[in-house]
């Protein structure tokens, strides 16, 4: 055991370096002051993230992928609800088979969703806009929605509810006043996690988007300018530090969602085993 | 208590939203991708009486025949990497992670919280002609040419790919290790199996679900990338997923694209179903 745990460690330690490389270099070239991306490296400087500041196609870029984050978050929590609720709560026949079919754009390709609607819009003859991608983006969020949803609905205390019942407090009082507020960090953890995913989905949004650029098109448009990199990398540096941030806000509602509704202290594994 | 038919009403009604949604948005659109397959584009008008040439033309042209089995052994290759990579990872959190269990889960997804574009972007970087790679190595002395079997070919592609899909595979894995009974391990070790083989005996069959799963959520939408064939793969990378979006852009023949489409999900979907009915039997016969 403790000879296997030793090449295990070993094995872990590399295995990070290789989840991690990439990740190191956006630092480097973020501050690096040459406007080729290779080492090696020359000075230190801020210039490319003023060039961000003052790059206005950026602005517009981030603002309607912001915008399009918001509404698809809302939107395929608002829709997670409805399915955590019936799938933790109700029995009815066929229940799996449709969970199955909501949580399948889970596997399926991105490009198929991005064609199927794309291929709706021009038959339908309507132009393509910003709203266009928020329909691909809530298909595709809507099912992590439904598994973070389902875990907090999963570990709620079924009790509480009958009292307040029992308490003469109707059906729909009950739902806000008891359920709502008690689910309430599962759905900010999924609401952020949408939001991560909308913001950062590439392929939806090249197939859906017009005239209203995203910030993942945007980037790929610069991607093929030499000349821009360096201030893409200052870009990927500031949306790394963003999204740990974020990350960090989700974790932590996650972790009060699971102590505020089950006194047990399971229920990390089983948040987890929902997932899959 | 809710009787049966009351429990299943109310089920039906909460459950409707997020299923009509999906109805209206997904499986009817998937229905007109069918449609439109079948349907012919003479340059600018649409003819819409079916016919199968698309697929007649999709399955029998060299490119496209080259382009889906490229994306599919590509993608085989990807998934039994980063299977095979994440294991030993999923084993090492679920046996030995103790207290750090879910910091070192955290841990495994946080470079994932990035954009993928430029993460893509960045193994560009590592992997280039003037790259890191390159460049320590010949810093070092090792080499002196940059070795160009890195990049722009599949080689670039599998690996960034394996990168990529690295938590979507270790989280399955490690769920179902977690799952087992560490009660059945000490039998093992009672009945005198050693480490070695209680590992091939017991907790490998036991986590096999997991890798089941890993294999599927890897595989699946792996054949369908576009942006890392298209960043790292050059000519000889490209995937069929380039050429539907060829099909629907440039070419302007939105039912061939169709077609080849429906084509990659539909062998996607038998492969993985083939894979499932396969290592089910397997399953079998060893219990």
């Amino acid at each position: 055991m403790q000879k296997a745990s030793k090449f295990l460690l070993l094995y872990a330690v590399l295995y990070f370096l290789f989840l991690y490389a990439p990740i190191f270099l956006l630092p480097i070239f973020a501050f690096n002051d040459s406007a080729i991306i290779s080492f090696p490296l020359s000075g230190v400087t801020l210039d490319w993230f003023f060039l961000l500041w003052e790059t206005e196609a950026l602005h517009d870029a981030l603002y309607n992928s912001v915008m399009i984050a918001i509404i698809a978050a809302t939107l395929s929590t608002a829709l997670g609800i409805f399915a955590a609720r019936a799938a933790t709560r109700y029995d009815f026949p066929g229940k799996k088979g449709i969970t199955g079919f909501l949580l399948l754009p889970i596997v399926l390709p991105e490009i198929i969703v991005g064609v199927a609607l794309l291929v709706v819009m021009v038959q339908l003859g309507l132009s393509l806009s910003a709203w266009t991608v928020v329909i691909g983006h809530v298909l595709i969020c809507t099912p992590f929605a439904i598994v973070i949803l389902s875990s907090a609905f999963k570990s709620f205390d079924m009790s509480l509810e009958e009292a307040s019942q029992d308490l003469g407090v109707g059906k729909i009082g009950t739902f806000f006043r008891v359920i709502l507020p008690m689910v309430t960090p599962g759905l900010i953890s999924s609401f952020l996690i949408a939001f991560t995913i909308s913001l950062d989905e590439f392929i939806i949004a090249f197939f859906l988007t017009g005239t209203d650029v995203t910030l993942p098109v945007y980037i790929w448009g610069q991607l093929r300018f030499p000349a821009r990199l360096p201030s893409v990398m200052a870009l990927g540096f500031l949306m790394v530090t963003l999204s740990l941030i974020l990350l960090a806000i989700a974790e932590y509602f996650r972790r009060r969602s699971v102590k505020y509704t089950n006194i047990e202290s399971q229920n990390t594994t089983q948040s987890e085993e929902t997932i899959f | 208590m809710l009787s049966l038919n009351q429990s299943a009403r109310r089920g039906y009604a909460l459950i409707s939203p997020p299923l009509i949604y999906s109805l209206v948005m997904l499986a009817a659109p998937l229905a007109l991708v069918v449609l439109l397959s079948l349907w012919s584009q003479n340059y600018l008008e649409l003819d819409r009486t079916f016919r199968l040439d698309n697929y007649i033309e999709a399955t029998s042209e060299p490119l496209y025949q080259l382009l889906l089995t490229r994306s599919l052994v590509i993608s085989g290759i990807v998934t039994i990497c980063t299977v095979i990579l994440a294991y030993p990872i999923a084993y090492y959190v679920a046996m030995f992670g103790g207290k750090a269990k879910s910091l070192l889960l955290l841990l495994i997804t946080i470079p994932f919280w990035t954009s993928y574009l430029i993460r893509i972007f960045l193994w560009k970087v590592i992997l280039g002609y003037n790259g890191v790679i390159n460049g320590s190595l010949m810093g070092m002395g090792i080499i002196e040419e940059p070795l160009t079997f890195i990049l722009y070919n599949a080689n670039a592609v599998v690996l960034t790919l394996a990168h990529a899909w690295a938590p979507f595979a270790i989280l399955p894995i490690y769920v179902s290790l977690t799952k087992i009974d560490k009660s059945l391990l000490e039998a093992a070790r009672d009945l005198g199996d050693n480490a070695f083989q209680r590992f091939i005996r017991v907790t490998l069959p036991l986590s096999m679900p997991g890798v089941i799963a890993a294999t599927l959520v890897v595989f699946i939408p792996t054949v369908g990338d576009y942006v890392t064939p298209k960043l790292l793969g050059g000519t000889d990378g490209l995937m069929i997923a380039n050429m539907i979006q060829v099909q629907f852009g440039k070419a302007n023949n939105a039912p061939l694209g169709s077609a080849l489409a429906i084509i990659s999900m539909f062998t996607v979907g038998i492969i993985s179903i083939g894979f499932v009915l396969l290592s089910r039997k397997i399953g079998k016969i060893k219990n």
